[in-house]
Parts: C-alpha cells; structure tokens; sequence
C-alpha cells in the first residue's frame, strides 16, 4: 500500500490561489434543493447524519456550510453527476447543508463501505463560515468497525482526546452524531493532505 | 462602548449582526495588520516558506477569534475517497446560468463585466467538466440577501448567482454586473472591497476551495482584515484579476481574466507510485 508523505509528494508546479472566507451571504447562492440528501429519506438504508457546529466559546454558530463526500454502501467511490438537480434515485456521493439558527446540520445518506478491504469507513467533510478565513477538512469515521479503527494509520497517529473527536457516535435510532468544535473543548482535529503548496 | 457603537445600534442599517463587531477605528485595525504583516517578513527574511493562503487566526478580522482551530491541522495521507471528486455535467448546470445579466425581465443595471479564465490544478493541468460557482453584491453594494440590511437598493433585474461547467481546457466565463464595496461591521467605517465569491472544485476532493476574486487597482486593498490576512504580497496579488481588452467585447462589455490554481492532486503521483511496486 502507498504511504504517501509531504517528502515524496512531488512539488506544484504553479503557486495555488489562496482561499478566502465564504462570508455572510451564501445562503441564496450555494444551497439547493435537496441539497443535504445524498438519498431519500424512504431509502432503505437512509442515515441520518447530523450534530451542532460551534465556536471556541461553545457557542453554535449559525452561518457555516458543510459538505460531505464519501463512497456508497460497498465502499465504491461513485462518478455519477446530478447532484444539484436531486432525482431521489441517484446516489452522487456528495452533499451539502448550511446549518440552522442554531447551528445544526442534518445529512440524509447512507453509511459508506470500507473502500478497501479491512478499512475503516469515513465520509469526508468541509467546513465553510463566515469568520473561516479557509476551508477545513476532517474525516467522519463510521464508530462499528473497532478493528478496523484500531488499524488506521490517520487515527493512530493521534492522541485519545483528538482520535474522539473524529468518530461518530451511533444514535439508537441508527442515526450518527457528528459535532464539530472549530476551537478550544473538543477542538476537532482538521486534517492537512500533502501538495497543498 | 463608545457612543459610536450605540448611535449604529438606533439604525436599523446594520449590515450584519455580528457579535464580535468592534467600535475600533481603522487605524488599529491596520496597525495590526501591519504588525502581522511586518513580522511574516522577517520570518520568510529568517528562512521561513513563504506562504500562499490566508492565516485562519488573524485577528484584526475579529469574526474569526472564536472560529479558528488552536492546533495545528494534522497531516493526513489521502485515501481513496479523499483521492477523487463527485461528478457535475450538464444535468446539474445549464448553459445559460453562467449568464447572470438575463435572470429577470430587464437589465441590472451596473457596468455589464465578463469574467473569465481558467481553472488548473497545481500541476497546470486544466481541471475540465468541473462545477464553478459564483455569488456576489450588485452595482450598488447590495446583496439579495435577507441579512444584508445595507440601505443601497436591490436591484430587481440582478440576483447575483451563477454557475458553469469547467470546459475540456478549464476554462470558464461569467457575464455579470461590476459589483460595488460595501460597508460592514468588523470596525468603524470598514468598507470590503468589490469582490465575487468563488466556489471551485478539483479532481481530487482535497482541491476543494472557496474564494473571492478582486479587480485591479482597489484603494480599499490595504484597509480590509480579510484580503490582508494573506500575509504574502504576491499570494494577494493571486486574487486580482487582469484588465484584459482581449475579452471586452465591442459596444457591450468589458472584461476581465482570472485563473485559478487549486492545490496538487494526489491521485496520480500516489497510482503512479502504486505501479512502480
């Protein structure tokens, strides 16, 4: 298996654009319809995914927006476009929610499959808000597979307190809990990925 | 609080009703800024890298005080998930979407713009079929936006959205209308700078991106804590898009060219290693 590195990651060849923070006033541009359910709700297998997004005063904050990104039910990666124009019946992979007032968020997905044999399922998130000068990217790890977990090498790399903080919580009604902490208690651990410079 | 702070409370103009909007002057908040600035100097002086994103903790845009993570983001190596990106075509994005002067019965009104470029990946390579977003103020500073409760009219012909399909070589173009500054809270007289908000995507889902591109020559450049907070002078400079008389088209619009460069993708450098064992 490949272990890539910061050290083999061969050099950019042109200086990447920097990012800016998504501001105030996304909510009449990027959200759509359906835009937060990668699957009906009927579906058998539907998930609700969903938690509270705050601030380092553990305050919720009100005007992020999220986007997740994983494999289907058997751990394939799927190219289907259709994303923005929701039929019910396609799964994209891909989705995307502002939060509420209070700074919740609700996917409708499925759980995603271990991509590779023995690996422990994640869906990858984004995290956009106003006062977020950049994206952050972290990974939401599906609780079930304990081997799994116990054998992936992101997870051990870290300490108990941030290993946590990456791994959902299954509800009793099947659905998982995710909350994100941008800072201080429970701060989530956000991910860097090699070639970002 | 200063009185400042109470008389903007009695209007019913506030922008956005941010809490950690400040009654400081601008003068501090660009003397913090010149501080940061001066200090990232020396360091790339010392040896440091030079660096090509915002700071997210940058504290003269108070608004993310509370919203940056304290650690350091923790080195991942992308799987395969993380090595690929989700599909948008046609079905998602109709061709006329790119047109943001034709969304209503008449024309917005403003100075009618297009903006277009490419999109590459950090390699060069064109990123092709792939979503690009856009959102922004109209002629007037004015968001349709029911937070933006800045009093310059809403221009009834203008929304201020629009969408577009990478072409086989990246590239992308946007009619539109020349958005305006517009004033907000993060301290007394803080004014943006005219700008459009861009949401791009890769080949790789690590390549994800949302920006805001510039035009040339803004006096308000230097007093705006979110431009400023890339503290690199030629990384600001990225933002800006080029005067270019090559898209003005004769008689209807002037124009300008943006490129954008996301990250590197990991997907092939990781299967090309992955053939060589």
């Amino acid at each position: 298996m490949t272990q890539a590195s910061n050290t083999q990651a061969p050099a950019l060849k042109l200086a990447p654009t920097p990012g800016q923070t998504i501001g105030p006033f996304y909510g009449y541009a990027l959200p759509f319809d359906k835009d937060n359910e990668l699957v009906n709700q009927a579906r058998p297998g539907a998930v609700r995914l969903h938690g509270v997004v705050t601030d380092g005063a553990g305050t919720p904050i009100p005007d992020a927006l999220l986007e997740i990104w994983q494999a289907d039910e058997d751990g394939n990666v799927v190219s289907k476009d259709g994303s923005l124009v929701r039929d019910g019946y396609t799964f994209t992979g891909w989705g995307r929610t502002a939060v509420d007032n209070v700074g919740h968020y609700t996917f409708t997905t499925l759980n995603p499959g271990a991509t590779e044999e023995g690996k422990a399922p994640f869906i990858m998130l984004t995290v956009f808000a106003r006062g977020l000068l950049n994206r952050l990217f972290t990974r939401i790890y599906l609780p079930e597979d304990t081997a799994a977990l116990a054998n992936d090498p992101l997870l051990a790399s870290l300490d108990e307190a941030g290993r946590k903080t990456l791994i959902a919580t299954r509800e009793a009604d099947g659905s998982l809990r995710f909350d994100i902490s941008l800072q201080g208690e429970g701060e989530t651990v956000f991910l860097s990925y090699p070639r970002e410079s | 609080m200063s009185t400042e702070t109470t008389s903007n409370e009695a209007f019913t103009d506030s922008h956005v009703l941010d809490p950690a909007a400040t009654a400081d002057s601008q003068e501090s908040i660009s003397k913090e800024i010149t501080d940061i600035h001066a200090a990232y100097r020396q360091s790339v002086v010392d040896g440091a890298k030079a660096e090509t994103q915002p700071r997210i903790d940058f504290a003269p845009y108070r608004s993310s005080l509370l919203r940056h993570p304290t650690k350091s983001l923790h080195h991942a190596d992308p799987e395969t998930i993380e090595l690929h990106s989700p599909a948008f075509g046609e079905r998602d994005v109709h061709a006329l979407e790119s047109d943001l002067t034709i969304q209503h019965n008449g024309e917005p009104i403003g100075e009618r713009i297009v903006v277009a470029g490419r999109v590459l990946d950090g390699d060069g390579r064109p990123v092709a079929g792939q979503l690009v977003e856009i959102w922004q103020a109209n002629a007037a500073g004015r968001y349709i936006h029911k937070r933006d409760q800045h009093p310059a009219p809403i221009d009834p012909n203008f929304t201020g959205v629009g969408r577009a399909i990478t072409g086989p070589n990246g590239e992308y173009s946007f009619t539109t209308i020349k958005p305006a500054p517009y004033p907000w809270k993060n301290h007394h007289n803080a004014w943006r700078p005219a700008h459009i908000h861009f949401s791009l995507f890769g080949t790789d889902f690590t390549q994800r991106m949302i920006t805001q591109m510039y035009f040339p020559g803004d006096p308000l450049f230097s007093l705006d804590p979110i431009y400023q907070a890339i503290t690199d002078a030629e990384a600001r400079d990225r933002l800006v898009a080029t005067y270019d008389h090559s898209i003005t088209s004769h008689e209807w619009a002037t124009g300008y060219n943006w490129d954008i460069v996301l990250t590197g993708s990991n997907r092939t450098w990781m299967e090309d290693e992955e053939g060589d064992h």
